[in-house]
């Protein structure tokens, strides 16, 4: 029994101690200590390159900083503690605040003060209505404020008050910032983001029936790719528009869209997407977040017979986009006796793409990232291009192992124009057609992301009533004035005393004139009001 | 649509001419310091003569001398006109910039910067033209100096057209909101740093070093402190809101509507900061020194998002779209 009892009081102090301001404020400082890696450090979820170059660079350091999750911080455990913990701490101050504000809604103002005289801002005067007329005329000057009257046997008082919404506005704002972390959770958990690169020909597109379908995707724990949103894209053309120096203005791509129903009657929607104008369908968005081109190249094999391909090759450089990649070519079925002689005969194309061409001697380069002059300069390569192999490679680069083992065998270098070709020994004809452009799109899926909307305007709302609403107390009280009094001698008909008293209690600042206006409204001018005003020395 | 070089032109003059008259008013508050201390010096035997009332009369049947407005007061009520005139050719080098490039100037961080001083110095004219914190424009002035060199010299670009992806009308209304928060938190910020000193060398017990010598001139601790929270409560939810706006924007720019982008990551840092600041406020044994210091550290982060997040670190915001 004594051990419960002291375990349910060391409960109870921890439970005081977490909810405590003291504790808020430690936790909001760890809050924003912990978040500053994330902007440091290169993180997992922006740029997983950056991440590995940067084990890779410091060697001593960085595993150990992936040890503590210093690129994963969002989602790190002592992160997710922290923040867990300032949730905590926040609903277990905020909700019982909440009961006594709905209390103090409940509860008349307080009554007055003995000696108003001790209140930092004060008057007395005397005036000629009866105590219980003045403080009626007073009450009705005082809109918006609770006001209570009470009367006994020698004296009216009045009790105002004003700003309760400033509790008010206080507790939304908090209760607002767990409805926005929940939503933020509930749409990271059945969220989902892919993207896909689309060549923009009018050719098939995509269409999300399976993660497959993406090139990168990234979905919450809840998602297993079934069930995701059913949406076809095909992107008819890209349009990038630049300045003569180059520097981008617009990018446009003209889609074609079916969605939910489209998808039975087989009917085609047409729009367009920009950058800042994604669309928006059924509760998705599918947004143009990236373009390049995709160069095409037909192989014509000695027997006459063609292969043309177009594929993606990565823009290496953001202002000029000289890209590079690499294309795979199977010989046509029957050209080989064997299924072994047919793997050692594919050709393998590596380079460069400019969309205007500027040569340095054989060098090739770009000069603008519009295709007004298109160039590649590759190398074309014969043997096995290894995707057989098991080994996975990359989209963008031939596999150097298969090159280095002598299975793939480099033929030429050359450089082509559109329309342009080379021929290797054995008769095949490698020919540059030129290039298409290719639209990266996301494709994005966030069910709560409205929700996440109110909650951070409720929040901000709630935020500035909190902090515009000023919490004001006056007290009035109203006597017969004692006949020995000397002004009852001087004023003759005056015959009530009204003192009144005021309190702010917060935002002093500019309580004093307040105040005085608040008197000169409910007891006329004051013609010798002995009214002192001590320093406004309190906090806010 | 091309660039106005004209409109151009007068935009950089008129921002080299504010910087020129910055300087200018605050050598005059310089003076102004200087001279109210000397005054003070000679002064401090003679007493209060028509310090509170001047119309009466010292001595019975002689009339008192109506007293000339002491020098320092004079320089200072001087220097506070002509910072009229900076302001002015500051907000005309930015209305400038945005009819040279034909679209809202806060395209670049030079312009960002501009915007920011802009709005610091609008927010002191409009909160402290009242002469008690006349001692306190020398120091407002010396961050919106330095800010703008630095915007003059290192961070100045050739005004020109933006990506694509700042081609939104969530331009203005974003960045304006920042930069205006920004600006807010700037007044706060010097006011903390001010109200720290004062509070080292209270109203009539300065020490006789250079700390002292500059508190002296300085509002009590009080006004100080007082001004450094209202300028938090107006810059706290003004930011918060640039956060909001910025949000909507990403989340039809970038695709999401928050990715802990570093700019998103630091401007969630400095907002929790104040949000610090603000509790501290409210906690006993915080109130004073430890929330000055934490509004100061708000501070510091946003000059860390403004510089070290958009110089050194790269991200989304390093005002690139998708090239």
């Amino acid at each position: 029994m004594r051990v419960l009892t002291r375990l349910w009081a060391y409960a109870r102090n921890t439970w005081r101690t977490l909810t405590s301001m003291g504790t808020a404020l430690v936790l909001l400082f760890l809050l924003a200590l912990g978040a500053m890696p994330g902007a440091l450090l290169p993180q997992r979820s922006l740029n997983e390159a950056k991440v590995d170059q940067y084990i890779a660079k410091h060697s001593v350091i960085g595993p150990w900083l992936d040890r503590l999750q210093a690129f994963n911080v969002f989602s790190s455990f002592w992160f997710t503690a922290i923040y867990a913990l300032l949730f905590i701490s926040l609903v277990g101050c905020i909700v019982p605040r909440v009961f006594d504000h709905y209390k103090a809604l409940r509860t008349p103002p307080v009554a007055v003060p003995r000696n108003l005289s001790r209140l930092p801002h004060h008057c007395s005067t005397t005036v000629a209505d009866a105590p219980a007329d003045q403080i009626a005329k007073a009450r009705k000057q005082l809109r918006g404020w609770r006001a209570v009257e009470r009367t006994s046997s020698d004296e009216v008082t009045l009790s105002a008050e004003k700003g309760y919404f400033r509790e008010f506005g206080n507790l939304v704002f908090h209760l607002a910032l767990v409805g926005l972390l929940v939503s933020v959770a509930v749409g990271k958990m059945f969220g989902y983001e892919g993207n896909v690169v689309v060549i923009a020909d009018d050719g098939p597109g995509f269409c999300t029936s399976s993660i497959a379908a993406f090139d990168s995707f990234r979905a919450g724990n809840l998602i297993d790719g079934t069930g995701l949103t059913p949406l076809c894209v095909r992107v008819k053309d890209f349009r990038a528009d630049y300045l003569s120096n180059g520097e981008a203005q617009m990018f446009t791509a003209n889609i074609s869209y079916q969605v939910g129903e489209d998808l039975t009657t087989d009917t085609w929607r047409d729009t367009s997407i920009q950058v800042n104008h994604p669309l928006r369908v059924s509760g998705d968005r599918v947004y143009v977040q990236g373009h390049g081109y995709a160069p095409t190249f037909t192989i014509t094999y000695p027997n006459g017979q063609t292969r043309t391909e177009s594929q993606q090759w990565r823009p290496d450089d953001g202002s000029t986009f000289l890209s590079s990649g690499a294309m795979r070519f199977d010989p046509p079925a029957g050209m080989y006796s064997s299924d072994a002689e047919q793997r050692k005969h594919q050709i393998a194309i590596e380079g460069l793409f400019a969309p205007t061409a500027f040569l340095h001697g054989t060098l090739l380069t770009s000069s603008f990232p519009a295709m007004t002059d298109p160039a590649a300069a590759i190398d074309i390569y014969q043997g096995e291009t290894g995707l057989d192999t098991g080994r996975p490679q990359s989209l963008f680069s031939l596999d150097p192992e298969m090159i280095r083992q002598g299975r793939l065998v480099k033929q030429t270098r050359v450089n082509l124009k559109p329309g342009q070709s080379a021929t290797l020994s054995d008769g095949t004809k490698v020919t540059f057609d030129g290039a298409k452009q290719f639209a990266n799109l996301q494709v994005s899926h966030d069910p709560a992301q409205g929700w996440v909307l109110v909650f951070a305007v409720t929040m901000m709302a709630g935020l500035l009533v909190s902090l515009l609403v000023k919490r004001r107390r006056i007290w009035l009280r109203a006597y017969p004035a004692d006949s020995a009094d000397p002004d009852e001698a001087t004023a003759g008909e005056r015959r009530t005393v009204v003192e009144m008293g005021g309190l702010a209690r917060t935002d002093q600042a500019g309580w004093g004139g307040e105040f005085d206006r608040l008197r000169a409204r409910l007891l006329g001018e004051v013609s010798d009001p002995q009214r002192t005003t001590r320093a406004e020395n309190t906090g806010e | 649509m091309p660039i106005d070089e004209t409109l151009a032109s007068y935009s950089d003059l008129a921002f080299k001419s504010a910087i020129v008259v910055y300087a200018l008013v605050f050598v005059m508050l310089l003076v102004q310091y200087a001279s109210a201390y000397t005054r003070k010096a000679e002064q401090r035997e003679p007493a209060l003569v028509g310090a509170s009332s001047a119309a009466t009369p010292q001595v019975p049947g002689r009339v008192a001398q109506q007293p000339v407005k002491p020098m320092s007061e004079r320089v200072g009520n001087m220097a506070f006109s002509v910072l009229f005139v900076a302001l002015g050719l500051h907000i005309l080098s930015i209305v400038l910039r945005g009819f040279a490039t034909h679209r809202f100037p806060l395209g670049n961080m030079y312009e960002f910067v501009t915007m920011a001083t802009g709005a610091a110095v609008t927010l002191g004219v409009v909160l402290l033209r009242d002469q008690r914190y006349r001692g306190m424009w020398a120091f407002l002035l010396v961050p919106v100096l330095i800010l703008m060199f630095l915007a003059g010299t290192v961070l100045h670009t050739d005004p020109a057209p933006v990506v694509p992806a700042l081609k939104s009308y969530w331009l203005p209304i974003h960045v304006t909101v920042v930069s205006i928060g920004s600006g807010v938190f700037l007044v706060s910020g010097v006011s903390s740093l001010l109200f720290l000193l004062r509070l080292a060398h209270p109203a009539g017990a300065e020490s006789d070093n250079v700390f002292g010598a500059i508190a002296r001139r300085l509002p009590d601790a009080r006004t100080l402190d007082r001004l450094a929270y209202r300028t938090t409560i107006i810059g706290f939810p003004v930011f918060g809101t640039g956060i909001i706006l910025g949000a909507i924007w990403a989340e039809s720019a970038w695709g999401r509507f928050w990715g802990w982008d570093p700019k998103e990551t630091v401007s969630f840092i400095a907002w929790v900061i104040y949000a610090a600041y603000l509790h501290a406020r409210a906690t006993s044994g915080w109130r004073e020194t430890k929330a000055a210091w934490i509004n100061i550290a708000g501070f510091v982060a946003m000059l860390f998002n403004l510089f070290i997040i958009n110089i050194v670190v790269s991200g989304l915001h390093s005002y690139a779209g998708l090239n």
